[in-house]
C-alpha cells in the first residue's frame, strides 16, 4: 500500500500528506517530482495543497502542464484513486480530470478556518468510512475556492451523485451562511464519472490528529487504504 | 568619474565626521561606488550606530544558546539534537509607503534570515501598530499590510500564528510592521554567514538584481516629511513568494544533502550584495573578490553602484567548497533558479569589486563594520508622569457592565479573526494552539516537545515609563508563554523608536533597553537576536516607544499544553498574583475616559519569575483546566475572554483593597486567571504557596452569564453570548465603519 504525493514547485502540503500516510497510517509514501513521469508504483496518488507555480496566472493553470500530469491522467483512466486537496483540486480542474473551475472567494480574501461539510457520496475510495449524510468538520485555507460550472454540468454532477461534500452548518443544513467562499450549490468536493478521482477544497491532512484539535480527516486516507485492501 | 562633492556626501546621509573617517580608513577619496557602500553599511539600519552602546546591556548567553546576536538569526538548543532559530525584524518604513509590498517583503526577509541558518521556517508572528482607523490612508494601510503578510506567508507555506495589533493616534503617521519567524534546525547542521577558505567560489543564487530598493537601508534610517512617502516609493522592494519558496527548498535540500559542500551563506537583505559580501568577509576575517558583470540582472545598463545597492528580494550569497561547486549549482538548477559563481574568497582582508574588467571598488572588509561610527547620543532626563492623576479622584462609573462591553468592543481588545483568518495558520500541521490564545503553540514532529511563541509590548506603558514598559513586555510575554505550560527559553526583539538624535527619544530607548535587559536576566531568557528601527517620525512627531519582544518557550510534553477557554461546569477559578490599586495607562482610561494617563503599573520581576514557574509547573503536573494571562483590560476582560472562548459562564467574587474600577479593569502586572477541577484545588493552592505566588479563590465556571462581584457588591452581570457577539463582531464593524470592507 503506497501513497504517491506529487510535488510541484510551490506545493506546500506535500510533507503534511506524507506525514499522514507514513507516520499516522504506517503506509509507504513517496514524493513524485513534477518533472518525473514515473509514479513509482503508487497505489494512491495525492495532489497536495499549496501554490503550485505560485498560483501565478490562475491556481493550477501552469501546474497542469507539468510532465507528471500525463502519468496522473493515465493512472486515473485506469481506475487508480487520485485525491486532489485544495490546490490539488484546482490542478485537477485545470487538467480537466474533474469538471468546472474555481473563482476567487466571494469575500475576495484568503480564508483560513474550520468549516462543516455534509458527506453526499460515501461510495468513493476516499469517503467510504464516512456515513452518507454525516457532518464532517475540516479546515480550509484558500483564496480561490469558489467552485463554479455551467448549470447543466452542476445538474449532471448532482444527478450522478458526484457531489462528494457540501458546505453546511454544524447540524448539516446547507445554507448560504455556511458557505465560506460562494461555491455553486455549496459544493466543497466532487468526483469524476468513475468516482476514483476526488477533489475537495478543505484539508483532511490538517485534521488527522487529536493533538491538532481534530482527527476527522484521517478517515479520507483510511478509506483509501480499505478501498485498496478490498479491491 | 563622478567627483565626490559635499552635496553628494550629504545625499548619502553621511555626516562630515563620518566622511572624515572614511578618508582616514581609505587614505584617499572614495569613488561613487565606495561612497554608496559606506553609506549603506553605516546607515542606522545596518550599523546600529546609535543603539549599539546600549544593546551591550542585554544578556545574550545561556546554557542553551548556540548562537547569539550578530548572525542572521539566534539559535537555541531544545534537546533531541534540535534547535530553534528565530528573529524579529521591522519593515515599518516600506510598509508605510507601500503597505502590501512593504509587509510582504518584511515576511520574505525574516524567512530568509531563518532558513539561511539551516532551519526550516515553522511559524511566523507579527506585531502591527496602526493609527486611528479614520486617520488619512489608514484603512488602506491596514488592508494592505494584512493582505501583504497573507499573500507572502500563505504562498510560501509557512503558517502565520497571529501576533498582536494595536491602534493609537501615536501611529497615525508611522505604522509599525514587525514580523517574527521561528525555524527548526538540527544542531549539527547550523550554517553561518562566513566567507571561509581562500579560493572558494562565491555564488549568487535566486532572483535577478533589479533597480528596486536601492538605498532602502538608508531610507529606513530617515524621518519622513509629509507627502514624502509617495516620492520614496521606488525604494520599496517587490516580493515574489514563489521564487522564495524555490530558494528555500533549494537551500534546505542543499543543507540536508550537501552539508559539507558549503562553508557559509547569507541572505541579501538590507543593503543587498553590499552587506552580505562585507559581513561574510568581515566575520571570517577573510576577503572576497566579486565580478559584478556576472551578477544576473533584470535590466540592461545597470551600474556597479546600482548592483551593489539594490535590495531586490529573494537572493542569497553563499560560499561553496571549490571541489563541490558543481553539486551545489545542480541543486539550484533543479529548482530552476539562477546560481552563478560571481567571485572567490581571498585572504586579503579586502573586498575588491570588478566590473567589465576594471576595479570599481577596493575596500578593507573588517573596518567597514569594526570602525563604523558608534554614537552615545545625548539623552534628556526622563520625565515620568507625575500624580495626582485624575482617575485617582474622579467618581467611579455606575455601570461597570457597560464599561466592560465598551472595552471588549474597542479595536485593541476586540477579537481579531478578521486579521488572522486571512493567514494560513495550519499549514505544516504543527499548530496545536491557533491564533487567539495567549501564545501560539506548535508541536515538534518526531519528539514530544512543543514550542510556544508570543510577541508582546504595551506601548502605552512604555509611553508612561519606558523602563517599566520594556521590563513588562518581557514579563508579559513570559507569562503568556507560561500560561500554555511552556518555560521561557530566550527572546528576540524589535526596538521601534523615533529619531535618536532627539535626547528625549534616546532617553526612552536607553531606558527601555535597560528594562528589557533586567527582565531577561531575572527571567533567565537571554536576547539571541533582534533589530532596531529608529527614525519612526513624521513631521517631527515620534511614535510611542515600542520595544516589541518575541518570546520563545519550550514545552517538554506538548500533550500537557494548557488553553485559555474555561472548560467544564463546576471547575473552580482562581486569580494568581496581586491586584493593586492601579488604573494608569489602562485600556479603561483610553476607551471609557478617552485619556492617555499614567502612571505605568508597577513591575516586580522576582514575582513574575515565581508566577511563570508556578504556571509551567501546574501545567506539567496536569492540574489546570485553563490558564490566561491578565493584561489589556484587566481581570474583567481576562475573565470574559476565558468565558467567551469557552462558551460558558462564570461567577466570580473579587477581593482586595483596590477601588472597584481597578479591581475590574486595572492592569496590574504579574497576574493570571486559572481554572481547575475542584479535586485539584488543594494541590493548586499548595503549589502556589510553595512557589510564593498569591492565590485567591475567585469563583466557579458554569451557567451562561459572567457575574463579577467586588467586595460583595455586584459589579458585572452580563450574558456571555451577548458579550461574545459584541467582542467577535466589533473589529469587523469598526473596519466597515472606516470603509475598509
Amino acid at each position: 500500500m503506497k501513497f504517491g504525493i506529487v510535488v510541484f514547485p510551490g506545493s506546500n502540503c506535500d510533507e503534511d500528506c506524507h506525514h499522514v500516510a507514513k507516520d499516522l497510517l504506517g503506509c509507504e509514501a513517496d514524493y513524485i517530482w513534477h518533472h518525473d513521469t514515473d509514479l513509482k508504483g503508487a497505489d494512491v496518488v495525492i495532489l497536495p495543497g499549496g501554490f503550485a507555480y505560485g498560483d501565478y496566472l490562475r491556481a493550477g493553470a501552469l501546474a497542469r502542464f507539468s510532465p507528471v500530469m500525463e502519468s496522473v491522467a493515465k493512472f486515473a483512466a485506469q481506475g487508480g484513486p487520485v485525491l486532489g486537496i485544495c490546490n490539488g483540486f484546482q490542478v485537477l480542474l485545470e487538467a480537466g480530470l474533474l469538471p468546472g473551475a474555481m473563482q476567487i472567494n466571494r469575500g475576495l480574501r484568503y480564508v483560513c478556518r474550520d468549516v462543516h461539510m455534509r458527506v453526499e457520496n460515501d461510495a468513493t475510495p476516499f469517503t467510504s468510512l464516512y456515513p452518507k449524510g454525516s457532518v464532517v468538520k475540516m479546515p480550509i485555507g484558500h483564496m480561490e475556492g469558489n467552485y463554479t460550472a455551467p448549470p447543466d454540468v452542476l445538474d449532471r454532477l448532482e444527478r450522478e451523485g458526484r457531489v462528494v461534500f457540501r458546505y453546511c452548518d454544524p447540524e448539516g443544513r446547507v445554507t448560504d451562511e455556511a458557505n465560506p467562499n460562494g461555491a455553486a450549490r455549496g459544493i466543497a468536493g466532487i468526483a469524476n464519472e468513475a468516482g476514483n478521482v476526488v477533489g475537495l477544497m478543505p484539508h483532511p491532512d490538517r485534521c488527522s490528529e487529536s493533538l491538532l484539535g481534530n482527527d476527522q480527516g484521517i478517515k479520507m486516507f483510511q478509506s483509501a487504504v480499505s478501498a485498496l485492501a478490498t479491491r | 568619474m563622478t567627483a565626490i562633492t559635499e552635496e553628494l556626501v550629504r545625499e548619502h546621509n553621511l555626516s562630515d565626521d563620518e566622511y572624515k573617517r572614511i578618508l582616514e580608513i581609505l587614505g584617499r577619496e572614495p569613488n561613487l561606488v565606495e561612497l554608496g557602500i559606506f553609506s549603506a553599511m553605516w546607515s542606522e539600519h545596518c550599523s546600529y550606530k546609535s543603539s549599539r552602546v546600549h544593546l551591550k546591556k542585554f544578556p545574550t548567553t545561556g546554557p542553551r544558546v548556540i548562537q547569539g546576536p550578530g548572525e542572521n538569526a539566534g539559535v537555541v538548543d531544545i534537546g533531541d539534537g534540535l534547535a530553534v532559530a528565530f528573529k524579529m525584524e521591522s519593515h515599518n518604513h516600506p510598509s508605510f509607503i507601500e503597505p502590501y509590498q512593504g509587509a510582504a517583503t518584511g515576511v520574505g526577509g525574516i524567512l530568509r534570515d531563518v532558513f539561511t541558518m539551516g532551519a526550516r521556517p515553522m511559524a511566523s508572528l507579527n506585531s502591527l501598530r496602526f493609527g486611528r482607523l479614520d486617520a488619512p490612508r489608514m484603512k488602506h494601510l491596514v488592508d494592505g499590510v494584512v493582505r501583504g503578510i497573507a499573500g507572502y506567508g500563505n504562498c510560501i507555506g509557512i503558517p502565520t500564528l497571529g501576533g498582536e495589533t494595536t491602534f493609537h493616534k501615536g501611529y497615525d503617521g508611522n505604522i509599525l510592521v514587525n514580523v517574527m519567524n521561528l525555524g527548526l534546525v538540527r544542531t549539527d547542521r547550523i550554517f553561518l554567514g562566513r566567507a571561509e577558505g581562500a579560493g572558494n567560489p562565491v555564488v549568487y543564487v535566486g532572483s535577478k538584481t533589479g533597480r528596486d530598493g536601492i538605498h532602502g537601508a538608508t531610507m529606513a534610517s530617515e524621518e519622513f516629511a509629509a507627502d514624502e512617502a509617495k516620492q520614496k516609493r521606488p525604494t520599496v522592494q517587490v516580493g515574489d513568494p514563489f521564487t522564495e519558496k524555490l530558494l528555500m527548498e533549494a537551500c534546505l535540500e542543499l543543507f540536508e544533502t550537501k552539508t559539507d559542500a558549503i562553508t557559509g551563506i547569507q541572505d541579501m537583505g538590507a543593503a543587498g550584495l553590499t552587506s552580505s559580501s562585507f559581513e561574510m568577509a568581515g566575520r571570517a576575517g577573510s576577503g572576497v573578490e566579486l565580478d559584478l558583470s556576472k551578477v544576473p540582472v533584470r535590466e540592461t545598463g545597470m551600474t556597479p553602484y546600482e548592483i551593489m545597492l539594490s535590495e531586490s528580494q529573494e537572493r542569497m550569497l553563499l560560499v561553496a567548497r571549490r571541489d563541490r561547486l558543481d553539486e551545489v549549482l545542480a541543486i539550484f538548477h533543479k529548482w530552476e533558479l539562477d546560481a552563478v559563481e560571481i567571485g572567490r574568497v581571498t585572504d586579503s582582508g579586502r573586498v575588491v569589486l570588478f566590473f567589465e574588467g576594471r576595479i570599481v571598488a577596493d575596500l578593507p572588509a573588517a573596518p567597514l563594520s569594526d570602525r563604523a561610527p558608534v554614537y552615545d547620543r545625548p539623552r534628556a532626563p526622563l520625565a515620568s508622569p507625575e500624580g495626582p492623576f485624575l482617575w485617582q479622584t474622579e467618581p467611579e462609573p455606575t455601570e461597570f457592565g457597560k464599561c466592560l462591553r465598551r472595552i471588549l468592543a474597542s479595536p485593541n481588545v476586540a477579537e481579531k479573526s478578521w486579521i488572522w483568518g486571512q493567514y494560513d495558520h495550519m499549514v505544516q500541521t504543527n499548530t496545536v494552539e491557533r491564533p487567539g490564545g495567549d501564545a501560539a503553540v506548535i508541536r515538534v514532529k518526531g519528539t514530544k516537545k512543543g514550542i510556544a511563541m508570543k510577541s508582546d509590548v504595551n506601548p502605552f506603558f512604555c509611553m508612561a515609563d519606558p523602563y517599566r514598559g520594556g521590563a513588562i513586555a518581557v514579563a508579559e510575554a513570559a507569562r503568556s508563554v507560561a500560561c500554555t505550560g511552556a518555560r521561557p527559553l530566550a527572546i528576540t526583539d524589535c526596538l521601534n523608536f523615533g529619531n535618536p538624535e532627539k535626547p528625549e527619544v534616546m532617553a526612552q530607548f536607553e531606558a527601555a533597553v535597560r528594562g528589557i535587559a533586567d527582565a531577561c536576566r531575572v527571567l533567565g531568557a537571554p536576547v539571541v537576536s533582534g533589530n532596531v528601527s529608529l527614525y519612526n517620525e513624521t513631521d517631527g512627531r515620534a511614535i510611542p516607544p515600542t520595544p516589541t519582544v518575541g518570546m520563545v518557550g519550550l514545552l517538554q510534553d506538548v500533550d500537557k499544553h494548557v488553553r485559555m477557554p474555561f472548560r467544564a461546569n463546576g471547575d473552580l477559578i482562581a486569580v494568581l498574583g496581586e491586584t493593586r490599586d492601579e488604573l494608569g495607562a489602562s485600556e479603561f482610561l483610553r476607551v471609557v475616559r478617552g485619556r492617555d494617563e499614567g502612571p505605568c503599573p508597577e513591575v516586580d520581576l522576582e514575582a513574575e519569575k515565581r508566577l511563570v514557574d508556578l504556571l509551567a509547573t501546574l501545567a506539567e503536573k496536569g492540574l489546570l483546566a485553563s490558564a490566561h494571562d491578565v493584561s489589556d483590560g484587566g481581570l474583567a476582560v481576562a475573565l470574559a475572554e476565558c468565558a467567551m472562548q469557552g462558551g460558558v459562564g462564570a461567577t466570580v467574587a473579587l477581593d482586595g483593597a483596590a477601588r472597584s474600577t481597578a479591581l475590574l479593569f486595572g492592569e496590574s502586572t504579574g497576574r493570571a486567571v486559572v481554572s481547575f477541577a475542584p479535586g485539584n484545588e488543594s494541590a493548586v493552592r499548595d503549589l502556589a504557596k510553595q512557589k510564593g505566588v498569591p492565590f485567591s479563590a475567585a469563583g466557579w465556571v458554569g451557567g451562561d452569564r459572567l457575574r463579577i462581584d467586588g467586595r460583595g457588591k455586584p459589579l458585572v452581570d452580563e450574558p456571555v453570548d451577548a458579550l461574545a457577539g459584541l467582542w467577535r463582531g466589533a473589529f469587523r464593524k469598526a473596519l466597515e465603519a472606516a470603509d475598509v470592507l
